[in-house]
């Protein structure tokens, strides 16, 4: 198992990814060079937060048309697990490869502190190792969350269970008050419809060790590592 | 067709309109023996203004302590170093950009962080945290400040917060302290002092050292343009008027993209082995980088600016030279070598170009399409500028009395209500809604951010270890009396960088005053060099680096003198670090004193010349007067020795200083962060409520401790001849109760008291 984390120019989140995998969960991870349309053969594809590109013209809207973006689409059509933080998730909407866009932050500035998310679906490669409903304390950074979509999207991803993480209150109730950034129906976090697909404001690296003041991201990640192992086990 | 400039005849006329006096024209002459050419004047004239020669204040510096068993680099380099163990050293310097800021708050703050950015990566460090020091204009109308002015200083602080937010946040690096403060002096002159802190491996340090005869010289990153022309020497190195605002165009505009793939290529070509030497652009560009290269590293270098990339077409070698483009550097390579170096940069997309190479002879040598614009002895334009010793003249004693001062509350008067509105003042108000517009935990080294501790602590994770850090600069004390001000800020600075549980080991300091051309603000200089200087050395802190901005008034008004002090501090185990914010009902809060002594045997007229400086006195009697408190080394080297001590011995639950507000707001504070707790507290004193609950003096800080482990702290605090007593405890009961003397002083439910102090920024700032 090995996990690929791309570098964009203007990745800044890229470390804390492989630190989380490579050092924290002890896993297999190798940094990918946005020239690159090699993906080293790894069995799952992070792209990080930052600002690739400076988010110059639009968040994501350079980086989707990087070399390596054109592998990560395929690697995504072939059922590969794709995650995308932050400014990833930006990308997988300007690439296409989630419904949606984002617009800058209800309060029109950047907000970096932790928030609560809550798990709405286990059914993903993503949360499978969460519980329904369970609260996560994570931290955002970010100018740009603010997700949104035309009814029909959000109707399609309300049937099809795409939406994987809403914002609530620390008590878990999803209303304004718990959304940091203006979000459409409070959304954190989306999946595809085929679920290999997923993208996410907050930052799941950056809640890793009980030190920086949270580990409530491990459990995306080892959702990932397990439904890997379930996959491996299933071809085996 | 570029030489068009160049043909100007250089009178001493034209040099007065650069700012260089008859007797620097003289010294040019007699350098260059003859005239200067206009490219030749305009080099000299940057490297000669105060900003970038220290004219003013080198023979003061001097009298600063450098040196210490950690120190590696003292100043004089783009950084100071120091060794902080594991064969790692940690870089960090602090850097005014105030003018700018004023000028042009967004840009002027995105430069400020840029510059002193690139200060740490040219050493070969990769940053890890920043911190900024910020002081502005009253942001709410008062007897000081219009409405109209208050509007201005809103808007100022908007901009700047936004600026040291986009820098860093896309830059990727943790924005995680420092302070911000407001007084009306500030109004027209706000200070945006930003500190960088990075690590490196000892060996892998840089200096700027132009050596090896033949070696090129290398041009990389953004390409030079006009922007930013004069910015040190006329923006930076003369005093506001009413048409400053004209300058907008002298600012820099800045690009925290462009910096991040330059951190990121620079640290990749350093690690090629093919590079000898590199110093970033900043403060007067080319010019700068070129001669202090070589000065330094007793060479000459010759460029040709036709190869330097260029934003813009017909641009003169005057403007060239002088350009403060942004996101720039100059290296040396290992001749034969600069492919390896060229291709780092081409992978990274930025532009890297051969532009001329190190000679012998010590010239700075500079050619527009081989034809010679400008010729000058290096080390004599970098070492060799006038340095003056102004006159300095003592600012006539106040005439002060005891009428002057604050008048203490009768007993038993319930300070509620007062409390209330301190904890609303903008310098105590929490600054929340500041800190997070910044990213505080990119690189996930972030162990307390902005303020979960006194000191911002990021941990190394290669090591056990984490690094402290704390700004401090109380401009009005050192209004009052410039060296125990200056002293009192280095004191403040190693407390909190204590109470986080590490031990301070170096300094750094941005020097903000008035015009040098005063000699009452030289006096407040030459004070503060010797009060930090003193300071300095009695808690073993060597200052390291840092700049000295002056000309800091508006329309002939100075500013407060504002030393801004920066301390680091290392804490040898990174899962000790202490927090402000108490943790368990029922834990025991001491208060400890190094000083000792109960109110230091004050007499009531002597607390109340002291207390008119507090900030209780500033909010809530509108008085600005007295002295601040009298200050004790010894005793502040104590209670930092224990406060070490308990950290490592893990006795403690929490730690917080007393600093702005007092005890009162100190406790406040540790309930606050805790989220659910109170505190019951009894205090018997000879001494006013008011001056025991919102006194300033120093020395001072509160513990929490297990009741198990109340025994330990008092014996540690015994050892070190700190003065500890439990004053109370933490409750579950969500409220601050103070007794003073028996007598219920402060009460109020948390909620209430934090709802005051959360939201009170916003509220000023008229924000929704």
């Amino acid at each position: 198992m090995k996990f690929g984390v791309v570098v964009f120019p203007g990745s800044n989140c890229d470390h804390d990814a492989f630190h989380a995998i490579g050092d924290v969960l002890q896993k297999p991870v190798e940094f990918i060079w946005h020239q690159s349309e090699d993906l080293h053969h790894s069995d799952a594809i992070i792209l990080p937060g930052g600002f690739s590109y400076g988010d110059y013209l639009r968040t994501g809207a350079i980086a989707r048309f990087s070399p390596v973006m054109k592998s990560v689409e395929k690697f995504a059509a072939g059922g590969g697990l794709v995650l995308g933080i932050c400014n990833g998730f930006q990308i997988l909407l300007e690439a296409g490869l989630l419904p949606g866009a984002m617009m800058r932050n209800a309060g029109l500035r950047f907000i970096c502190k932790h928030v609560h998310i809550r798990v709405e679906e286990t059914n993903s490669p993503f949360t499978c190792a969460a519980q329904q409903g369970q609260i996560l304390t994570i931290p955002i950074a970010h100018s740009d969350g603010n997700y949104t979509c035309d009814e029909e999207t959000l109707k399609e991803l309300e049937k099809s269970h795409q939406v994987l993480f809403r914002y609530t209150t620390p008590g878990g109730k999803d209303d304004t008050a718990g959304n940091p950034n203006g979000s459409t129906a409070n959304i954190a976090g989306i999946c595809n419809q085929q679920r290999n697909v997923a993208g996410l404001m907050p930052h799941p690296e950056r809640a890793v060790e009980q030190v920086l003041d949270s580990n409530d991201g491990l459990v995306i990640f080892r959702s990932m590592i397990e439904a890997l192992v379930g996959a491996a086990k299933a071809t085996a | 067709m570029a030489t068009a400039q160049t043909e100007i005849k250089v009178t001493p006329e034209i040099a007065a309109e650069h700012g260089v006096t008859r007797e620097e024209y003289a010294r040019i002459q007699k350098i260059l023996g003859g005239d200067p050419n206009i490219t030749e004047l305009g080099i000299f004239s940057v490297m000669w203004s105060e900003h970038c020669s220290y004219k003013s204040s080198k023979v003061h510096l001097k009298r600063l302590p450098t040196r210490g068993k950690l120190v590696v680099q003292g100043p004089g380099e783009n950084a100071g170093v120091v060794d902080i163990g594991d064969g790692l050293v940690a870089a960090f310097k602090i850097e005014s950009h105030n003018h700018p800021s004023y000028v042009e708050p967004f840009q002027g703050a995105t430069t400020g962080v840029g510059g002193i950015l690139r200060d740490i990566f040219t050493m070969g460090a990769r940053p890890i945290a920043v911190l900024d020091s910020l002081r502005f204009g009253e942001i709410a109308p008062s007897k000081n400040t219009t409405e109209e002015e208050a509007a201005r200083n809103r808007r100022i602080l908007d901009g700047v917060v936004r600026g040291v937010g986009s820098y860093g946040n896309c830059f990727g690096v943790p924005t995680v302290g420092g302070e911000v403060g407001f007084e009306p002096c500030y109004s027209q002159n706000p200070l945006v002092n930003a500190l960088a802190l990075g690590i490196a491996r000892k060996e892998e340090i840089f200096l700027a050292k132009a050596k090896g005869i033949g070696n090129p010289v290398i041009y990389v990153g953004a390409k030079t343009g006009r922007d930013g022309i004069h910015g040190a020497s006329l923006l930076a190195s003369a005093e506001f008027t009413e048409e400053s605002q004209q300058k907008r165009p002298n600012v820099q505009v800045g690009d925290p993209f462009m910096e991040k793939l330059l951190l990121e290529a620079c640290l990749e070509a350093m690690k090629t082995g093919a590079v000898v030497a590199i110093q970033d652009m900043g403060a007067a560009g080319l010019t700068c980088s070129t001669c202090e290269m070589a000065s330094r590293g007793g060479t000459g270098i010759e460029i040709d600016l036709a190869r330097v990339p260029q934003r813009e077409t017909g641009m003169t070698p005057y403007e060239i030279m002088l350009s403060e483009s942004q996101e720039r550097m100059l290296l040396v390579a290992e001749k034969g070598r600069e492919q390896e170096v060229l291709a780092v940069f081409k992978k990274w997309g930025l532009d890297a170009t051969v532009v001329g190479d190190v000679t012998d002879g010590g010239l700075l040598v500079v050619k527009d399409h081989g034809k010679v614009a400008a010729q000058i002895p290096a080390h004599p334009l970098a070492e060799e500028g006038p340095v003056y010793n102004r006159k300095i003249a003592e600012l006539a004693p106040r005439k002060e009395s005891e009428k002057d001062w604050f008048v203490f509350a009768a007993e038993r008067t319930d300070l509620t209500a007062n409390f209330k509105k301190l904890l609303a003042a903008p310098a105590i108000a929490s600054k929340k809604w500041i800190t997070e517009q910044y990213d505080s935990m990119v690189r996930t080294n972030t162990l307390a951010g902005p303020g979960a501790s006194d000191a911002a602590v990021v941990r190394i994770k290669e090591t056990k270890r984490a690094l402290a850090l704390a700004t401090d600069g109380n401009g009005r004390w050192c209004q009052l009396n410039p060296k125990v001000g200056a002293m009192h800020a280095v004191a403040e600075a190693a407390r909190n960088v204590a109470a986080s549980g590490a031990r301070p080991i170096a300094a750094t300091n941005c020097l903000n005053f008035g015009s040098p051309e005063k000699p009452e603000v030289m006096w407040q200089f030459s004070q503060a060099i010797d009060g930090v200087g003193e300071a300095c050395v009695a808690l073993g802190t060597p200052i390291t680096g840092g700049n000295v901005s002056f000309y800091n008034e508006t329309l002939g008004r100075s500013i407060y003198p504002t030393p801004v002090i920066g301390i680091l501090g290392i804490l040898e185990d990174a899962t000790k670090v202490l927090k402000v914010a108490f943790r368990n009902d029922g834990d025991v809060i001491l208060l400890l004193d190094g000083a000792g002594g109960e109110e230091a045997g004050l007499k009531p007229s002597a607390t109340a010349q002291e207390f008119s400086s507090s900030e209780y006195s500033k909010t809530i009697g509108g008085i600005v007067a007295g002295e601040p408190p009298a200050i004790d080394l010894a005793a502040e080297k104590r209670l930092i020795d224990c406060l070490v001590a308990l950290a490592n011995a893990g006795t403690v639950q929490s730690a917080h200083d007393l600093s702005d507000g007092g005890l009162a707001v100190s406790l406040a504070e540790s309930c606050f962060a805790a989220g659910g707790l109170g505190a019951e507290i009894q205090i018997d004193e000879k001494a006013s409520a008011e001056y025991a609950l919102f006194g300033e003096r120093g020395a001072r800080s509160i513990v929490s401790a297990a009741p198990t482990k109340v025994a330990a702290v008092l014996e540690s605090a015994r050892q070190y001849g700190v003065r500890a007593r439990a004053i109370g405890k933490v409750t579950k009961d969500n409220a601050l109760r103070i007794e003073y003397n028996g007598q219920a002083a402060v009460a109020a439910p948390i909620p209430v008291l934090k709802d005051v102090w959360a939201h009170s920024l916003e509220r000023n700032l008229k924000i929704q």
